[in-house]
């Protein structure tokens, strides 16, 4: 459903709001270097606007930080609906290497929504146009979840429920795999 | 002057010819010593936890649901790509894999969980001792990081409530 909105609402162009909550100035360097002629994604309608308010998407970069999740909630607020937030940088979506210090929140969804998440440290400016172009539905995602779970016991397993006195003897009952 | 400038910035845009390259559309191949999503290969993993316990993001969390399961959880998020975890491996069960098309709208996505079958010691049927408070701080043996919240657990079951520590202080919003 998102995406078919998506589609609809932002066909034509997206204009996005550059928002550094604290990061390390790399995702920075990569968004910009996304605008320049070799990755230019003005060919997609993507501009880059300098308030919220003109802005259909918000690119979060760097971690929620204590003295910057105020202003971050607050320039949310300001983008006119339907709006977008793509978290860009392993920093936005999961709160970077300093995640367990005083002044770090966490990522940046738990100050805004966000529906895009491009990790990467930073991500290669492919990357980005990559998560741009999953949104914009030109291509599909490419990750799924990977669990490999244990089907069986390969030895047999003996549980004390199973243990029998037979006389002197200690007996087995069970045998088989559990 | 002003003119000539402008022939001249014409005449060098003109010769450069046209560089923007058709990603989206075409592949784009990576350089060769680039590092992406790291792989886990569960065939080759034997649960020693030394990926867990080198990984600076502490990004691979590792819970032992009994004696003989242990689950490793590479959750992904903060992950750096630093291969650190692929070269502490001692079986090479982990390879950083060129793989950075990797967004996606949901960030569970870029998790892999790996169900490992821990072979008991013949002797005392057992993988490990039970571990003193001195050893689950030095982190050997078991491993109790909280899978269902992804978050690890440092040393002792102390932290495994729901809220992290950190949130001990409310941020005020309007």
């Amino acid at each position: 459903m998102l995406k078919d909105l998506c589609r609809r609402m932002f066909g034509r162009s997206l204009w996005v709001y550059h928002a550094n909550s604290g990061g390390c100035n790399g995702c920075d360097i990569e968004v910009l270097n996304v605008l320049t002629p070799y990755y230019d994604v003005e060919r997609f309608g993507i501009k880059l606007v300098g308030s919220p308010r003109h802005a259909d998407v918000m690119l979060c970069q760097g971690a929620a930080m204590r003295s910057t999740a105020r202003a971050l909630r607050r320039a949310y607020e300001a983008i006119p609906e339907p709006k977008l937030v793509f978290a860009i940088g392993s920093c936005a979506c999961g709160g970077g290497i300093w995640h367990d210090s005083y002044s770090v929140i966490g990522p940046v969804e738990k100050i805004v929504p966000v529906n895009y998440y491009i990790p990467g440290c930073p991500p290669r400016p492919e990357a980005i146009i990559y998560g741009v172009a999953v949104a914009v539905g030109l291509v599909d995602k490419k990750t799924a979840p990977v669990q490999f779970k244990q089907a069986e016991f390969p030895i047999p397993r003996y549980h004390p429920s199973d243990l029998k006195s037979d006389g002197e003897v200690v007996v087995y009952e069970k045998l088989d795999r559990v | 002057m002003s003119l000539l400038s402008k022939v001249k910035e014409a005449l060098v845009c003109l010769r450069a010819g046209r560089v923007t390259l058709p990603y989206p559309a075409a592949p784009r191949p990576v350089a060769g010593n680039f590092r992406g999503r790291p792989i886990f290969d569960a065939a080759k993993c034997i649960g020693c936890g030394g990926c867990a316990a080198n990984c600076p993001a502490r990004e691979i969390l590792i819970h032992d649901v009994c004696q003989e399961i242990r689950v490793l959880r590479y959750v992904g998020r903060r992950c750096t790509y630093c291969g650190r975890c692929a070269d502490v491996c001692p079986e090479k069960a982990i390879t950083m894999s060129t793989d950075f098309e990797t967004a996606t709208d949901a960030i569970g996505d870029i998790g892999q969980t790996i169900e490992l079958f821990m072979s008991t010691c013949q002797r005392c049927g057992r993988c490990f001792k039970e571990p003193s408070p001195l050893e689950r701080l030095k982190q050997k043996g078991y491993r109790f990081d909280d899978l269902a919240h992804d978050r690890w657990v440092f040393g002792s079951r102390a932290y495994l409530d729901t809220e992290r520590a950190v949130d001990d202080i409310r941020i005020e919003m309007d």
